[in-house]
């Protein structure tokens, strides 16, 4: 495994009000696409800052490429940030707004036109050198500020929701884009946000973040397939989450009593609950399965309860008693017929539906 | 177009009577040939008081150099203390330092603006007299600067307070030192509130009377001390001719700010709806 080119070292910071940052340690590879995504609060933005500079941690230190930075004021480090309402100085055109960083750092007029063009041509947007930030609209206020962090070669480039303001279409069109600019630089991302799809669509790396720590980091697809607490399991996509107590354990796995209704379920390599524990599973909806005959060997029955038509979707709840109903949802194009009212069998394959420590107990 | 009912052009042209008559009696008498000591009757048309303004034993013209003079030194050092301040309280709210005396500066800071004049002047001239400072421009431009700076103070702060904070940390992080951050975009993006706080000074400054009659000592004085001096003995024509050329000074001074102002609103429009396309 490559050195990792940015080392977060136990982390904290207190702003007066309690931490805000608990004992976070990550260490960031070369070329990764890495997402810190959390809900507002949870942390992500206050990492971003103490990376740039623009935050001191109360404790803890900060490596950029094996040297400790944690001192350093920001115009000393050698990464740059695209903030999340673009920040560009209203008082320059584009091409100033571009080159100030490296006016700043007395590049010769020459390499500067240069470089600003270079940069310009990266994110389309030769030929606006001369428009004023007000003559923009959103999308090409983020390219330009997009076009004025990277035109200074940083080893990490640090986005701050930089799509949050952009309305959906755009948002996809720069998601795109995004993350095209990153394999074409090969630049390290570190970006922050709080849409759980953003994240899933363009990171290599996710690191979930709640309340000052990490909750679980992973692949895009590890983080959606095997959640590992019930916090993960929660923000990431949708889920039945089905508290329970293990009531049986046994070589093929495990029993869960869940609302009066046994549930087969298998360990995870982080979670061996033992009997008499609570536990949740994390069920998609489009994992369940249901029919009229046994679905994936279970033998559940409910009642369907409603059927709702979502373009494309469909989404049907399932009783399997008075407190216990399942979400599932399926391709409108396998439209069941079953009338409201019906009773069905309904299952699941057991290793898609991954068994988190149910932290309702602990304090949150 | 929408028809005006009797009662109401009447109204308007009474309370405009009212507002502009004396002031057309002004400029009608500052070219009355009438060389009596309180002039009355109007007895023809002459330009000789305007002649005569700025020239001879009576004219105006030190006065007048002398109020341009203080208003431009107390305005210049104004302007400098009231954006470092500013700036500088400003950057402690950045900074996260903005604690219990933060606010009680503000307010230290814009009290001149609060306090009578009269107490002020007398304030003043007190604290000349007891340091010996004898030199009537210095104690002029001293008291000017003190009432001057909270005008560039409250201007440039509310024009920092409404900026957004990211504009600086955004420089830091592209390799601006503090130092460099100030002249590089503070500076620049707060100029238009150190003009209009400048402008605002500068009247303010022209037209003191009170502190400034307190704290004069010997001479003639700032113009509008002279012109209260010599209408004493009577209203002489001439300072008819001189009210007149002020008016006419300030009349020109907000028709230029007002046509700038439409040709920025205009310009501004139009890059917008360019923006929409």
């Amino acid at each position: 495994m490559s050195e990792p080119i940015l080392r977060l070292d136990s982390l904290c910071k207190d702003f007066g009000e309690g931490l805000v940052l608990n004992d976070l340690s990550l260490d960031i590879l070369p070329g990764e696409f890495l997402t810190l995504l959390g809900p507002s609060g949870c942390g992500k933005t206050t990492t971003l800052r103490i990376i740039a500079g623009l935050e001191r941690p109360t404790s803890g230190r900060v490596f950029l490429e094996g040297a400790d930075v944690t001192g350093l004021p920001p115009e000393k480090r050698h990464v740059n940030t695209v903030f999340q309402n673009y920040a560009l100085f209203p008082h320059m055109n584009v091409f100033q707004n571009v080159a100030y960083g490296l006016r700043v750092l007395k590049i010769s007029k020459q390499e500067q036109r240069e470089r600003v063009m270079a940069a310009l041509a990266l994110v389309r947007l030769s030929g606006y050198e001369r428009r004023m930030p007000s003559q923009l609209s959103g999308g090409q206020k983020q390219r330009v500020a997009i076009a004025r962090a990277v035109v200074l070669q940083p080893k990490v480039l640090l986005l701050d929701e930089p799509l949050g303001a952009l309305d959906l279409k755009l948002r996809q069109d720069m998601q795109k884009e995004l993350k095209q600019l990153q394999r074409q630089l090969g630049i390290t991302f570190v970006y922050i946000t709080h849409d759980q799809e953003e994240a899933l669509n363009m990171s290599s790396r996710i690191v979930i973040m709640h309340g000052g720590r990490i909750e679980q980091t992973g692949t895009p697809e590890d983080v959606y397939e095997h959640p590992r607490t019930l916090f993960a399991a929660d923000f990431i996509g949708q889920s039945n989450l089905l508290h329970g107590v293990v009531t049986a354990i046994s070589s093929d796995g495990i029993t869960l009593d869940v609302e009066g209704v046994s549930l087969p379920a298998l360990p995870s390599d982080t979670f061996r609950p033992a009997v008499g524990e609570r536990a949740a599973l994390c069920l998609r909806p489009q994992r369940v399965r249901y029919g009229s005959t046994a679905q994936h060997g279970m033998t559940l029955r409910g009642i369907i309860r409603s059927k709702e038509y979502a373009g494309g979707m469909q989404h049907t709840q399932i009783a399997l008693n008075d407190r216990f109903t399942l979400n599932a949802v399926t391709q409108s194009a396998e439209l069941d017929s079953y009338a409201l009212g019906s009773e069905v069998y309904v299952g699941w394959s057991i290793r898609h539906a991954p068994l988190v420590p149910d932290a309702l107990g602990e304090a949150v | 177009m929408k028809k005006h009912s009797v009662g109401s052009l009447l109204f308007i042209s009474l309370v405009l009577v009212i507002m502009y008559l004396p002031i057309i009696v002004v400029v009608v008498y500052s070219f009355n040939a009438n060389t009596a000591r309180i002039p009355i009757a109007f007895t023809g048309w002459t330009t000789a008081w305007y002649g005569k303004l700025f020239t001879g034993r009576n004219g105006f013209g030190g006065a007048l150099m002398l109020s341009l003079r203080v208003a431009l030194w107390s305005v210049g050092i104004s302007c400098a203390i009231g954006t470092l301040g500013a700036v500088g309280m400003a950057q402690r709210v950045v900074g996260q330092k903005y604690g219990w005396f933060d606010p009680i500066m503000e307010s230290l800071v814009s009290l001149p603006i609060m306090i009578p004049e009269i107490i002020l002047g007398l304030a003043f001239m007190v604290i000349f007299n007891a340091l010996g400072l004898r030199s009537n421009d210095m104690r002029l431009v001293l008291a000017h600067t003190t009432f001057c700076i909270p005008y560039v103070f409250l201007n440039v702060k509310s024009r920092l307070v409404g900026m957004d904070p990211a504009l600086f940390d955004a420089a830091r992080d592209l390799g601006a030192s503090p130092a460099r951050v100030v002249r590089d975009i503070t500076l620049p993006l707060c100029r238009p509130a150190i003009v209009s706080g400048a402008f605002l000074a500068l009247a303010m400054s022209l037209d003191d009377f009170v502190i400034s009659f307190f704290v004069y000592g010997a001479g003639e004085g700032t113009l509008p001390i002279k012109i209260y001096s010599s209408v004493k003995v009577g209203v002489s024509p001439q300072v008819n001719a001189l009210c007149t050329l002020m008016m006419g000074a300030v009349f020109i001074a907000v028709a230029l700010s007002r046509y700038i102002t439409s040709v920025r609103a205009a310009r501004k429009k139009r890059l917008q709806t360019r923006v929409g396309g």
